[in-house]
């Protein structure tokens, strides 16, 4: 299969690729790991007249610790994410990168370009709304910082203006007691989940002082389960309080029937991946070094 | 030739982009050991750029959709799916295809034990999931099962079942020197 033809233009610095972007107009799309944008090209549900290619421009695939946080640089692949000491300080961050796809679309595949493509499906949303994380925005005349939970608007739509590129994303590191864990459950490794649970509790002894909870591919961005998190917040983690926050997750999901599975199944499934999810946050908020792994049907 | 362009009256649909004004583009790419310079058009997959420029025909195309592998060779030593990215990304890199395993009329561990442990049946995946392999053993020469698995999950292989390719990836496991 072949896209349509596209002019190609190389950028070598992010601001160059911006001014290309307001230059050319709204048949211009940025290139980062092409790993969404080149099948969607093929199939020609995409069809830009111009890509401005990323992958040449130095310095934007980082991970550095400072004041805190962790700070990626757009363009860092998932495999170096996955690979990477530093990120592992937020283990749902080694979570999510080592889950998605497979080693081939991780080497390749950047965390600004899963980002600024907001695919319902995507894994990055689901874990990073459980975080306190913020999107810097370079445009063609400054840089902005958006809150993570102020980033996707809806499916496939993002708070990037169309001149406007994904150049940093910053996690801030949770407190002391922290503990989380995202799981997905695939039907292989290539594709997307057909849901997926992320979890981020923070503990005060056996009392759940702070909790987030996210759930993947049942609807058309990540969904924040708030009734799930206030069903955890300041309460002891008993099966009873488990038993709540699965049931308030259940109802928040929005799936859609497809061939993943019908809706009632995604929803039951959700409910289910919040529960394993809940119990290994708390294990990771005590201390313990626990390996997740995505559950393959 | 740059096509003259008629005038409507009706307005126009959306115009695909206008074919003959497309530059190619000069990239310099070394596969295998050796370089080759050559123009593409942008649009030009890596998979073909090697398989009907470079007529390595090694390199399979399955599923064209990023999901099967068939199509996987190491770029700067890193499995990619080549079906999955445009020959221009390819410009200034060092690619290993499934043709640059031999040397010297020798087939290469990896090779050899696939053959040993019948780690292949039709061979339709069996290059893409030789570099998958590739890319594993060289950084991890004793791979655990859950290893393996995790390093060939974008490997589909409709013929074995799988369980001869991890017999065959753990016996290679043993027998290479520096990959």
């Amino acid at each position: 299969m072949y896209p349509r033809a596209f002019h190609y233009h190389r950028a070598s610095s992010l601001k160059e690729a911006v001014t290309m972007l307001s230059q050319l107009g709204d048949d211009a799309k940025l290139l980062a790991g092409g790993q969404s944008l080149i099948p969607l090209m093929k199939l020609r549900f995409a069809n830009p007249q111009h890509l401005v290619d990323l992958n040449f421009v130095p310095g934007t695939s980082y991970i550095k610790e400072e004041g805190g946080a962790l700070r990626f640089g757009a363009l860092t692949r998932h495999a170096e994410i996955e690979n990477s000491a530093t990120a592992a300080k937020i283990p749902i961050l080694h979570d999510c990168a080592a889950g998605i796809a497979d080693v081939q679309v991780r080497n390749r595949g950047t965390i600004g370009g899963s980002l600024a493509e907001a695919d319902p499906s995507g894994d990055w949303a689901v874990v990073l709304i459980t975080l306190a994380t913020e999107v810097r925005c370079l445009g063609k005349k400054s840089e902005r910082t958006v809150r993570f939970a102020d980033f996707i608007k809806d499916a496939y739509t993002t708070a990037l203006a169309h001149d406007e590129l994904v150049s940093e994303v910053v996690v801030k590191k949770p407190p002391k007691g922290s503990g989380g864990a995202y799981i997905a459950f695939k039907r292989s490794a290539p594709v997307y989940p057909t849901a997926s649970a992320a979890v981020q509790l923070t503990l005060d002894g056996d009392v759940c002082k702070d909790a987030a909870i996210a759930l993947g591919c049942v609807g058309l961005t990540a969904i924040k389960a708030r009734d799930a998190e206030a069903a955890l917040r300041g309460q002891r983690i008993t099966d009873k309080t488990i038993a709540a926050a699965m049931e308030a997750a259940r109802a928040a999901a929005d799936p859609q029937s497809d061939m993943r599975g019908s809706a009632d199944y995604k929803r039951a499934l959700v409910g289910a991946l919040v529960k394993r999810a809940i119990e290994i946050a708390v294990r990771r908020a005590r201390g313990e070094q626990v390996e997740v792994g995505h559950i393959y049907a | 030739m740059p096509k003259k362009v008629v005038k409507r009256k009706r307005a126009p649909k959306p115009k695909p982009a206008p074919e003959a004004a497309i530059t190619a583009v000069p990239i310099s790419v070394k596969v295998n050991g050796k370089t080759h310079s050559l123009t593409v058009e942008p649009r030009t997959l890596l998979v073909e750029l090697i398989r009907e420029k470079l007529d390595l025909t090694g390199t399979h195309v399955g599923c064209d959709t990023t999901y099967c592998g068939a199509c996987t060779v190491l770029m700067n030593g890193a499995a990619v799916k080549s079906c999955t990215m445009f020959a221009v990304q390819a410009d200034g890199a060092e690619l290993l295809t499934v043709e640059g395993l031999e040397k010297d009329g020798q087939l290469h561990p990896i090779q050899k034990a696939f053959g040993d442990s019948y780690g292949l049946q039709c061979g339709y995946c069996t290059p893409g999931l030789m570099l998958s392999a590739f890319q594993l053993l060289s950084h991890n020469r004793q791979p655990s099962e859950k290893d393996i698995r995790k390093a060939i999950a974008g490997n589909t292989c409709r013929c074995t079942g799988y369980q001869n390719i991890f017999k065959a990836i753990q016996l290679a496991a043993q027998n290479v020197k520096g990959v």
